[in-house]
């Protein structure tokens, strides 16, 4: 018994020292016009890597690697060459397309203000929502619904839908969240079990447990966020250094897949809004 | 026949190289934890220290605006620290009493049967991974909060409404989070207590009640200590359950308020902090590491007084 005990034992180390020995390799491109480095967006994570996922299945050649840093930081990268696509949840600042940036719209995304499904209220305008947002209204009566309090939810600093309503709304900073929610998720069970809670979700996560607001009286659908009449809504834009004809065959590959039948239908299946 | 049989363990050359191989492999192993130890500290130390050199330890320490995100960010984490340390607190005054009252019951008062099913309780409890707990929270505490919450504030304009997710709620599931600790070490601290102790009490007239306050807790007392600072030490550190129930929007620890602990400012903010926002909540794991050394010193204070006493 003591004789097994010591032998497994020692097999035990034995293969837990040769176990971390082998590291896993990875396969380096040599080439490195097959890469394609992509920067930026965490709101865009879904999409970058799903599309990393069908370059590696359309293509062995083409590897993606992406790398989630934010839409400023991945421009930046852009900028300075070490990255040959920035994703981006905002568009292009002037002086960013000055800088020769070219903005290529790939997909939308909208975000939906959602309430219990007990709240009778139907829309809010943009004063109401900023009000309400920043606790100068806090009780539904000020804007038509029933007497009951407001309970503000919002996603944590940092998070790309967070900062996209904060900066379409112009209440960076001013908001005064009740609860920060570090997912998308938790917002909408949050608002579902919460009968005062008002949130905002992307629009592929709204489901009937809680009751989607109408915007300015424009109820968030697919069409309205791609004819532009739901202002609440921001672009996912894969940003090049010049024409997208002026990039590598790897990164014009990519680009003509988003753009195809199928990659469109790969966005509308992931629940972004496509742009066709 | 014997000499034929060919043992690593019994032959005597081998036998004293496995006596020393398996000697070195032990020690080893105990050398690990050691390293682990060091490598946190000085993991935190290199990742937690950046940001206070560029924000000041001041600034971070004792600005009460966090706002890491704004066009000017602020990295104040004086609330969160606060809310830490007022929260955990009102856990260990709620957690306290009916932890030692029930540590009292098992090791002095129940009879076996009783014993046999409290103790099973608290074994489940202590078993219950944490987010668990947080799960019930939200689904028993934080809808009560929510209708406690709407009948004191009924008539105040100013109060803002967190829909039950505040510093109570925390503190609630806190306090029954940390229940095992408390009566485990109690438990144990009260049954050391030498049975003649008890016995020369009662012989000498008093009474069962008047035995266990004068007589086994004081002499229990080194004991009861360190169960109430190992239970702070696992309320301070406790992150699942509540980031749930606590409604994380940083603010002052007042009762209905929606509060962010140490914790959870770096649980719910990780995923997407970049830059200095993310050296910040290293620092903020830094602070908490600090916490929870100087409880352990405060721990190993309390053993050594109560060795000291015990001769």
């Amino acid at each position: 018994m003591k004789k097994l005990y010591i032998c497994s034992l020692l097999l035990f180390l034995f293969v837990g020292i040769t176990g971390c020995s082998t590291s896993n390799n990875q396969i380096e491109s040599e080439n490195g016009s097959n890469k394609i480095r992509i920067n930026g967006s965490t709101s865009m994570e879904k999409l970058v890597n799903g599309l990393a996922e069908v370059m590696r299945d359309k293509s062995s050649n083409i590897i993606v690697e992406p790398q989630f840093t934010g839409s400023s930081a991945g421009i930046e990268a852009l900028l300075s060459g070490t990255a040959d696509i920035a994703s981006s949840s905002r568009t292009l600042k002037d002086t960013e397309i000055q800088k020769g940036l070219v903005e290529n719209i790939v997909a939308l995304d909208g975000i939906v203000v959602i309430t219990n499904p007990s709240n009778s209220v139907v829309t809010l305008s943009k004063e109401q929502l900023i009000a309400i947002y920043t606790g100068k209204i806090n009780n539904w009566q000020e804007v038509g619904g029933s007497d009951q309090k407001i309970v503000l939810m919002g996603r944590e600093a940092g998070s790309g839908s967070r900062s996209s309503f904060e900066e379409i709304l112009g209440v960076e900073d001013n908001c005064k969240y009740a609860q920060e929610l570090n997912e998308t998720g938790a917002v909408v069970g949050k608002v579902a079990s919460i009968e005062g809670a008002i949130g905002y979700v992307s629009l592929d996560v709204i489901n009937d447990t809680v009751k989607p607001l109408r915007f300015m009286g424009v109820k968030a659908t697919k069409e309205s966020i791609r004819d532009g009449s739901y202002v609440l809504q921001r672009p996912f834009v894969m940003a090049t250094k010049g024409d997208i004809s002026k990039q590598s065959t790897a990164t014009q590959s990519l680009f003509a897949f988003i753009y195809s039948d199928e990659g469109q239908e790969f966005i509308t299946s992931i629940g972004l809004v496509s742009t066709k | 026949m014997k000499e034929n049989i060919v043992s690593i363990i019994s032959n005597n050359k081998s036998k004293s190289a496995v006596e020393k191989s398996a000697a070195i492999i032990f020690r080893c192993c105990a050398v690990i934890s050691i390293i682990a130890v060091l490598s946190i500290m000085v993991y935190m130390l290199i990742f937690g220290t950046p940001a206070i050199f560029e924000e000041g330890l001041v600034e971070i320490l004792f600005s009460s605006v966090w706002a890491p995100t704004a066009k000017t960010p602020s990295y104040g984490i004086l609330m969160i620290i606060l809310t830490s340390i007022v929260g955990v607190f009102l856990a260990i005054l709620i957690g306290v009493p009916i932890g030692l009252f029930t540590a009292i019951n098992l090791a002095e008062l129940a009879n076996k049967r009783v014993r046999k099913v409290v103790k099973a309780a608290i074994e489940l409890l202590a078993g219950i991974p944490s987010v668990i707990y947080g799960m019930l929270g939200v689904l028993i505490i934080n809808p009560v909060m929510y209708k406690v919450e709407l009948w004191i504030f009924r008539d105040s304009t100013t109060h803002q409404y967190t829909g039950g997710a505040n510093l109570i709620a925390a503190v609630i599931v806190l306090a029954i989070m940390i229940l095992p600790t408390l009566i485990n070490i109690s438990e144990t601290a009260l049954n050391s207590v030498p049975d003649e102790y008890r016995k020369s009490s009662m012989a000498l007239g008093a009474s069962k009640m008047q035995t266990i306050f004068k007589v086994v807790l004081p002499c229990a007392k080194s004991g009861i200590m360190s169960a109430v600072v190992l239970g702070v030490g696992r309320a301070i550190g406790e992150a699942m359950a509540i980031v749930l129930v606590a409604g994380n929007a940083v603010n002052l620890p007042l009762p209905f308020n929606s509060v962010r602990f140490l914790t959870t400012a770096i649980v719910s903010e990780m995923g997407y902090a970049q830059g200095t926002h993310r050296e910040v909540l290293f620092t903020i794991g830094l602070v908490l590491f600090v916490f929870i050394i100087a409880i352990n010193l405060v721990l190993t204070r309390i053993l050594k007084n109560g060795e000291k006493n015990g001769k």
